[in-house]
């Protein structure tokens, strides 16, 4: 129907469209079961950017790019990086570094137990899907401008 | 035993076939391979967290590689003196082997360490922690400093990445030549 230069063809576009919203939901179970099942922070981090490069892939640099730029990546990093950190630090209010300091750590084997753990899970998700986004953003800018130049 | 033996020649064979292939792509898929190996492996060795995490990374490292690699075809030194090349390295394998054969000897067996520290927190990190999962109350609560220095690492290299590749305070092709007359 509209005709765009840039991304794949229509089978692609429907299938990503489809599926892309799942990958996410897929990766926040992942970071957010990280302390009761197999995963955690840095594969639902991973999971959550291929489903940001799926959309890159198919629906082509310039639509993905002004809904989330690099710029907003390499932000949300930063703050994973500091949410981490503040809760390494606040570990001093109880006596040392990482300090597990919830008196009560819930029921174990559901999804609110193991005190800091699920926190440092999101954080650590963060970091690492915002990171490696952005890379992959970065990357991919660089080729469009290497084109222009050269074409 | 013999499906780990069997996996490890898989990636072996895919990491010789990754060096010598000519085509460019198929040397990426190659290296898929032996990727696919290693998550494999973690599965047979009872380690679905680590499975997990060396799947989703080895995909995008694949998409990667796929897109830095499929539009370049980087061309091949492939002629030399062939003979003293394969000489050399034959030696320093064969040398890297026999080194390396001494120094594992001092090895503990294989699945069988000495569990000093890793018993402590098999017995104690679920009461401690309230974790079922125990890799991550082991990652994220006894040994959150290396999480913290690894969180770094990427931290680093993710900012490195952002400031070499960067789109503001680039030179135009115009004035990459005055830059390098001064």
């Amino acid at each position: 129907m509209n005709k765009e230069p840039k991304g794949m063809t229509l089978i692609v576009k429907t299938a990503a469209r489809l599926t892309a919203g799942v990958i996410l939901m897929y990766g926040i179970y992942i970071i957010s079961h990280g302390h009761v099942s197999p995963g955690g922070g840095f594969a639902g981090g991973v999971i959550i950017t291929l489903a940001f490069v799926l959309v890159i892939l198919a629906f082509g640099k310039e639509f993905s790019m002004r809904k989330v730029s690099a710029s907003i990546a390499s932000s949300f990093e930063s703050f994973g990086a500091i949410m981490f950190l503040a809760i390494a630090l606040a570990g001093f209010l109880g006596g040392y570094f990482f300090l597990n300091f919830f008196i009560n750590k819930g029921v174990p084997f559901t999804l609110f137990s193991a005190g800091i753990i699920p926190l440092c899970n999101i954080a650590i998700s963060l970091k690492v899907g915002a990171g490696l986004f952005a890379v992959f953003a970065v990357l991919v800018m660089l080729k469009f401008t290497n084109g222009k130049d050269k074409g | 035993m013999f499906e780990l033996y069997f996996l490890f020649s898989f990636m072996i064979a895919g990491a010789i076939i990754a060096v010598t292939v000519k085509d460019l792509l198929s040397s990426v898929i190659a290296v898929g391979v032996t990727g696919l190996g290693v998550c494999l492996t973690f599965l047979v060795l009872k380690a679905p967290d680590l499975a997990i995490t060396q799947l989703v990374v080895e995909v995008l490292c694949l998409i990667i590689l796929i897109r830095a690699t499929i539009r370049t075809d980087l061309p091949f030194a492939t002629t030399g003196r062939w003979f003293f090349n394969t000489f050399i390295t034959l030696a320093f394998i064969i040398l890297f082997l026999g080194i390396s054969y001494i120094a594992l000897l001092d090895v503990p067996a294989f699945g069988y360490p000495i569990m000093k520290v890793a018993r402590v927190y098999l017995e104690q990190g679920f009461i401690r922690t309230g974790a079922a999962n125990l890799v991550s109350a082991v990652i994220l609560d006894y040994r959150a400093y290396d999480t913290l220095g690894e969180a770094t690492i990427l931290f680093t290299a993710v900012m490195g990445v952002l400031a070499v590749i960067r789109k503001k305070g680039r030179k135009k092709i115009g004035e990459i030549e005055e830059g390098q007359d001064e």
